[in-house]
């Protein structure tokens, strides 16, 4: 336990050293400003066109806009973090082997998944951080600028975590067995795969067509990322947004929560495949 | 009688089609300095990196400090410089020491006491709060070695410590290695520099496809026995067959004859026989045999390509 815990914040060190966290930092707080610019910008244009500002009717149409815009916003939140997770444990393990890093630390008194888990444990504390500071920065800046907060947002926020959580696995567990390149082809391909999926099952929701609403399931078992989106997006939606089903934000085919305990299952999986394979491995 | 620090048996690693190493079979005594020689590719670092359970092996059986390969225990009281060593160029010298020092298991003051003092045995004491980056290629070998003697270990295994050392860099090996041997530490060197390894190891084993092909003590060797060339003339078959009592590998070819003697003391002795038989001596050159003929010897002229 204690070796997992050197590592890990081994590993920490290394994200800061390398400016890794800097970078992040940065680019998300220029993220944050152009949103909340973004943001500012629309949010005015619609309160003056709703003429009967202080009506309840302009009450709702400028709550509906402000989901619509924070779901946009979370929605990039959510990839920068899904593409921070990949890139973060893409090359940990890989590069390591590869460049003999790991000889010396792999023959110290140490089990060789402490190495993974106290990797695995840095980098969820990294993405834990980056989250945040993005959704956290995007969530304010909604609210100071409109008053809005949607409901549910707690277990959304920790919903896009598990997203996040997830592909960071799954890529830490390629990482343990093939090159960084490859792990990054591999973990962008299903998130994609994953993505059309889920856009074939809403669509496939609204013509009734099962088979279709089939085809997305499948792929969310493959690669649940875009199936957690959904189930966040679900819970943070506007009652008269889910009414209307006119925004591409507005779930129309919920992934239930049988589909949450999937993927987390499937995160546990991908961690003890990571383990698996790293222990079994010439160095 | 204390167990042996390296106890192998048949151990074997292919690679898919690739056979890195045969049969290695050897046994190195505690406190000893063993040098492992071979060509390369003879399969020396896949035997150094499957005794540290970084490879595992195909078949065969071996033992650290009597415990089988992989004890976590055991890893404890072993240091080990890898060959390509790279390190974690973000840290410094200093937290480099303190993180392979905790892995070990040091903590506190102790870990403070021995980073301070490898830092300064190692010469990088000034450099200590530099990141590795900026090291060159010795500073880097000297923080290796640092590293691999951190736990005070009872085996410590050396892959080419002295390739990337100027002359000063490698005299420090050796002095360090002289160390270890004083604290009764055995020391596993691989090496491609015979004549580091010729003042520095106890024993070498040759090594050729995997699998030990000459085990030799150096101490046995101490520098003594040498190949001597006579130039006579009237030199009789008696003479030469009466050389056995001085010499062995006894080759006579008109008025040169070549022996090897177990003692360069004998040389006089050996001069006085002859000129008292009648011949007529010119010359009487004793050379060394040298680890590096020797090797050429065992292995052959190709490497064992």
């Amino acid at each position: 336990m204690k070796k997992i815990w050197i590592l890990a914040r081994m590993t920490f060190r290394e994200a800061i050293r390398r400016r890794i966290v800097l970078t992040g930092l940065v680019l998300g707080i220029l993220f944050l400003v152009v949103y909340s610019v973004g943001f500012r910008m629309i949010f005015t244009e619609i309160s003056s066109e709703t003429a009967l500002d202080g009506t309840a009717f302009a009450r709702v149409a400028q709550n509906e806009m402000s989901n619509f815009l924070l779901l946009a916003g979370l929605y990039a939140v959510a990839f920068l973090a899904v593409a921070m997770g990949a890139l973060l444990s893409a090359d940990t393990l890989a590069g390591e082997i590869g460049s003999g890093t790991i000889q010396t630390i792999v023959t110290k008194p140490l089990r060789r998944s402490d190495v993974v888990l106290g990797k695995w444990l840095a980098f969820a504390g990294l993405l834990a951080l980056y989250l945040l500071l993005m959704s956290g920065g995007t969530v304010l800046s909604v609210f100071f600028q409109s008053g809005y907060l949607p409901p549910n947002l707690l277990s959304s926020l920790s919903l896009i975590y598990l997203e996040a959580l997830l592909v960071m696995t799954f890529s830490l567990a390629c990482s343990s067995a093939i090159p960084a390149l490859a792990t990054g082809g591999m973990v962008f391909g299903l998130y994609g795969l994953a993505f059309i999926g889920g856009w074939i099952e809403q669509i496939g929701a609204i013509f009734h067509n099962q088979t279709a609403v089939q085809v997305g399931i499948a792929t969310s078992l493959l690669f649940p990322t875009e199936a957690i989106w959904r189930r966040a997006t679900f819970e943070m939606q506007s009652p008269f947004g889910a009414v209307l089903q006119m925004t591409p934000f507005v779930t129309l085919s919920v992934p239930n929560l049988l589909m949450i305990a999937y993927a987390v299952l499937y995160l546990l999986v991908a961690l003890a495949i990571a383990t698996k394979i790293f222990k079994n491995r010439d160095m | 009688m204390s167990v042996a620090a390296i106890e192998t048996e048949q151990l074997k690693k292919i690679f898919g089609d690739n056979t890195a190493v045969k049969s290695l079979t050897l046994q190195v005594a505690q406190g000893e300095v063993f040098g492992f020689l071979g060509p390369n590719g003879a399969g020396k670092t896949t035997s150094i990196k499957m005794l540290l359970g970084l490879v595992v092996p195909t078949s065969g059986k071996a033992s650290l400090l009597g415990a089988p390969i992989g004890d976590r225990a055991t890893l404890a009281r072993i240091g080990f410089l890898p060959e390509h060593f790279r390190f974690q160029d973000w840290l410094t010298a200093g937290e480099f020491l303190g993180f392979h020092g905790e892995l070990l298991g040091l903590e506190g003051q102790a870990l403070k006491t021995r980073r301070d003092e490898l830092l300064e045995r190692v010469g990088l004491a000034p450099f200590r709060n530099k990141q590795l980056r900026t090291f060159s290629k010795g500073m880097l070998q000297r923080i290796g070695l640092a590293q691999a003697l951190l736990n005070h270990p009872a085996l410590v295994f050396l892959d080419e410590p002295t390739s990337g050392l100027d002359p000063v860099g490698r005299r420090l090996v050796r002095d360090v290695i002289h160390e270890l041997r004083n604290e009764g530490t055995c020391v596993f060197l691989n090496s491609h520099l015979l004549s580091e390894i010729e003042v520095t190891c106890d024993r070498v084993a040759f090594i050729r496809h995997g699998e030990v092909v000459r085990d030799l003590s150096l101490a046995s060797m101490d520098g003594n026995q040498s190949v001597v060339t006579i130039s006579a003339s009237g030199l009789t078959a008696a003479m030469i067959s009466e050389m056995r009592r001085w010499g062995r590998d006894i080759q006579a070819n008109g008025e040169k004859l070549t022996l090897t003697i177990h003692n360069e003391a004998s040389i006089p002795e050996i001069t006085r026989y002859l000129v008292a038989q009648g011949a007529n001596v010119f010359a009487i050159t004793p050379s060394r045999l040298s680890l590096e003929e020797i090797f050429i010897e065992t292995v052959g002229k190709d490497g064992g390509l």
